[in-house]
């Protein structure tokens, strides 16, 4: 993203605020019994975008947990870090060019490619206007960085900001709404949000009792007997995640 | 060095609905087969099994019973105009693999196409005139009637175990069921599924209106049942884990629920998986199928002989098959000739959402791939289109399969796509919302057609299937009317709000609509206008059948599924009856 850019969106931001603003990373630490997440995609400048990052994706609000709180970082984390991150599912023959709208995903990169990409034109597009990093700007400058990455246009590294910023979102709503043994999700905290009631599954009783308020907890595919939930183990590169 | 097997009497191309009927038919008929499976050999135990096959991510968005987008996938343009790129991940169409194919995975829902879609051109010219269809819409006849096929419909049925209700029992209308079927000999095999919520809702707005609402007919059970194979199948738990997934419950009809054990089991077939068929190989003649060439699960390349061959793969794969073998002369949208690729049609769909208050649980999960409540008021000819300048038609059904939170998170239009007031949408009207489907119908036209593309290879090193598709102006029109009677419908069920569109071009192939893709081998009564004859018999080569939906000439408003089955048993009925005994065309010219 070009500077000149950035520094319009800033002023859009509004001093004021940016003055005003409690950093974002204090407000929304995670309440994970002070456990770091430990990555294996990851280096420490991407995961100081990233977790804030999702954060305004999906806030924590008075509904409850965000996606940080959910550890959709350690979910996208496993994800870039396995086999999908690696371009399991994408068909990966050239020649590359750009398509029409309709034709889908034509960039050359793998999701790792990706995100390694633009995360690392974002950290240098970020590294004069926001010397403490992304998680310490204000949040309406966060907010305002993220739509403007989601506006596209831009260019990161050779990767449509507009194409690295979908790819975040719909991983972050992936990692906030799928099964806790992928890593997000955690407490099922998604699940609660909306009611949906995973991976139980026996409503043939239930069906036809139109409009019952179906109150039952949530259950996850990793959960044992006492209710605790195992979490798949983290792949290392390469492997299925 | 290829290695040559022994010759066998019938080598089947894909083992999923088609080979397995036709492999059962054959082999009963003392035919020695082989069924040769590009994909795993998948069974519900120990494949198929909770909890593990609830998980959204691995099955509904890794889409992991899929074919491997990797090694083969598609090329796409809308127009001779564009480029055609490959899609690179799956997402408007998610074709099958392995053992059972997309009959897997489907939702189950199982339908007959009526007289009105086999004669659609005829029946087109006769009640509206002959200058009512514009030139490029190249809708023609199957070359068979409803008639011919009911007994093969029901056959299928009661393979299957179908839940639904009769609406035209041997010609007597039945209040409740889809009054605008074809005369049928025998009522389902199994009584209608539970109606869910929101379909309750739906059918009191349809009934209210002067509609017809009927139960959807479903392959997922609604009681225990014994088909005429001994198979026994489940009551359906509503488990919302369907399409996309497998059943572990032996509720959802497939291959391996109804027929494919008792295919196993004959000592007259062979199954092998893990071989993906390069060519069909013709003799010098170029009019007689010799077999096949395969590359085994060690990647070396086998030649199977046949004396008869069974192209039953996924309808696109049958016509890419066809076009690497060099059967049949590819169509030419310039000129209009050729048959091999024409008359790709698709389906044409929209979804309108009512939008309730917070104290209308709609509970989306609790729901199956082929349950709710729908009307055909809409479908095919069921109603004049002289007025409205267009063919085909929609169903329209309140019919949710899920409620998967990655996939299903209905919001107004006008909600933030992301933030705090995203998060306060998607938590407000995820129990809350009925989506009404409308399943429309896809007429062929000249310039919508299958062929190689010149630039990119599968796995194999062969050119990949190109596909030149848009919506057609016909369809658009089609999918404007019937979107808005769903609306109106839509309106009366009580809901705060109702969001919905017609669908519009251009057509997205990352955004997932159906995968009913038909068409590129079509049936018919003319070899210049048509690939396989009324039996789904090659026209060049008498010794080849090729089944699937690739037979359709054009695409109708209901799902594709039971027509197909119908077919398979129809086809492998004038194998078995007439062409055993007599090997050659079933069909002069």
């Amino acid at each position: 993203m070009a500077n000149v850019s950035r520094r319009a969106f800033l002023q859009s931001a509004g001093a004021v605020a940016a003055a005003l603003a409690v950093p974002a990373c204090d407000r929304l630490a995670p309440k994970s019994g002070g456990r770091r997440a430990s990555y294996s995609f990851f280096n420490a400048d991407e995961a100081a975008f990233v977790e804030p990052a999702v954060a305004r994706l999906i806030p924590a609000d008075d509904l409850g947990p965000g996606a940080l709180e959910a550890g959709v970082p350690t979910y996208m984390d496993r994800q870039l870090a396995g086999a999908w991150g690696a371009g399991a599912g994408l068909y990966r023959g050239g020649p590359w060019r750009a398509g029409q709208p309709g034709q889908g995903y034509q960039l050359p990169f793998t999701p790792a490619e990706l995100f390694r990409k633009a995360l690392r034109a974002i950290r240098e597009d970020l590294a004069e206007s926001a010397p403490d990093g992304f998680g310490a700007l204000p949040v309406a400058e966060q907010d305002a960085y993220l739509r403007a990455l989601d506006e596209g246009g831009r260019d990161l590294g050779g990767v449509p900001s507009e194409a690295f910023f979908g790819t975040l979102l719909g991983l972050t709503v992936e990692g906030f709404f799928s099964d806790p043994v992928y890593g997000g999700n955690q407490d099922m905290v998604g699940w609660k949000l909306v009611g949906f009631p995973g991976a139980y599954a026996n409503y043939y009783e239930f069906v036809d009792q139109h409009g019952i308020a179906f109150r039952r907890p949530p259950m996850s595919l990793g959960q044992d007997a006492s209710g605790s939930i195992h979490v798949h183990p983290a792949p290392r590169a390469g492997e299925e995640g | 060095m290829t290695a040559r097997r022994e010759e066998v009497d019938v080598v089947l191309i894909g083992v999923g609905l088609v080979g397995t009927v036709l492999g059962r038919e054959l082999t009963r008929a003392g035919q020695r087969v082989v069924g040769l499976e590009r994909g795993e050999p998948r069974d519900t135990v120990p494949d198929f099994q909770g909890p593990a096959m609830h998980d959204e991510l691995r099955y509904a968005v890794r889409l992991a019973l899929m074919q491997d987008v990797g090694r083969e996938t598609v090329t796409f343009r809308h127009s001779p105009r564009e480029v055609a790129l490959p899609i690179r991940r799956w997402a408007s169409f998610l074709p099958g693999t392995g053992v059972g194919g997309a009959m897997v995975h489907w939702n189950g829902q199982m339908f007959r196409f009526q007289d009105d879609d086999f004669q659609m051109r005829s029946r087109t010219t006769e009640r509206y005139g002959r200058d009512f269809l514009p030139p490029e819409v190249t809708i023609q006849d199957w070359g068979i009637t409803a008639a011919e096929l009911e007994p093969y419909f029901t056959r299928f049925e009661y393979l299957l175990g179908v839940s639904g209700k009769a609406g035209n029992l041997q010609g007597r209308k039945i209040p409740g069921g889809n009054v605008f079927e074809d005369p049928r000999s025998r009522d389902y095999p199994t009584p209608p599924q539970k109606e869910p919520y929101g379909s309750a809702i739906f059918r009191r707005a349809a009934q209210e209106m002067g509609y017809h609402p009927y139960p959807q007919p479903s392959a997922n059970l609604s009681q225990p049942y014994t088909n005429p194979e001994g198979m026994r199948l489940n009551t359906c738990t509503f488990c919302g884990f369907c399409e996309r997934f497998g059943c572990e419950h032996f509720a959802k009809s497939s291959p391996q629920t109804v027929l494919l054990p008792r295919l196993l089991e004959d000592s007259n077939f062979e199954l092998r998986t893990g071989c993906q068929v390069l060519r069909i190989n013709r003799d010098s003649s170029g009019r007689r199928a010799t077999g096949v060439t395969y590359v085994d699960p060690r990647g070396e390349e086998v030649e199977q002989p046949a004396a008869l061959v069974i192209l039953g793969a996924y309808a696109y794969n049958n016509v890419r098959l066809l076009l690497l073998s060099g059967i049949g002369e590819p169509y030419d949208p310039e000129t209009g000739r050729g048959v091999v690729g024409r008359n790709y049609a698709y389906q044409t769909m929209s979804y309108p959402q009512v939008f309730y208050d917070e104290s209308v649980n709609i509970n989306p999960f609790m729901r199956s791939g082929a349950n709710g409540t729908m009307i055909a008021d809409f479908a095919g000819d069921n109603f004049d289109h002289g007025p409205l300048g267009f063919v085909g038609g929609a169903y329209i059904g309140e019919i949710m399969t899920n409620g998967r939170p990655i996939g299903f998170r209905p919001v107004p239009p006008g909600t933030p796509p992301w933030g705090s007031g995203w998060k306060r949408a998607v938590a407000r009207h995820y129990n809350h919302t009925s989506v009404v489907n409308v399943h429309g119908s896809s007429v062929a036209t000249r310039s919508n057609y299958l062929d190689l593309d010149p630039t990119y290879k599968d796995a194999w090193g062969l050119p990949l299937l190109r596909m030149t598709f848009d919506f057609p102006d016909n369809d658009l029109r089609m999918s404007a009317f019937c979107t808005e009677k769903a609306m109106e419908i839509a309106r009366g069920m009580g809901g705060q709000l109702v969001a919905g569109a017609p669908r519009t071009r251009p057509y997205n192939v990352a955004e997932y609509q159906t995968t009913h893709n038909t068409g590129g081998a079509i049936m018919g009564t003319d070899p210049s206008t048509s690939v396989v004859n009324r039996y789904l018999q090659s026209w060049d080569v008498s010794n080849l059948f090729v089944i699937g939906a690739s037979a359709y000439p054009q695409n109708a408003s209901y799902n594709p599924t039971g027509t197909l089955g119908a077919l398979a048993y129809w086809t492998a009925d004038a194998i078995v009856s007439r062409y055993l005994g007599s090997p050659g065309p079933l069909v002069g010219t």
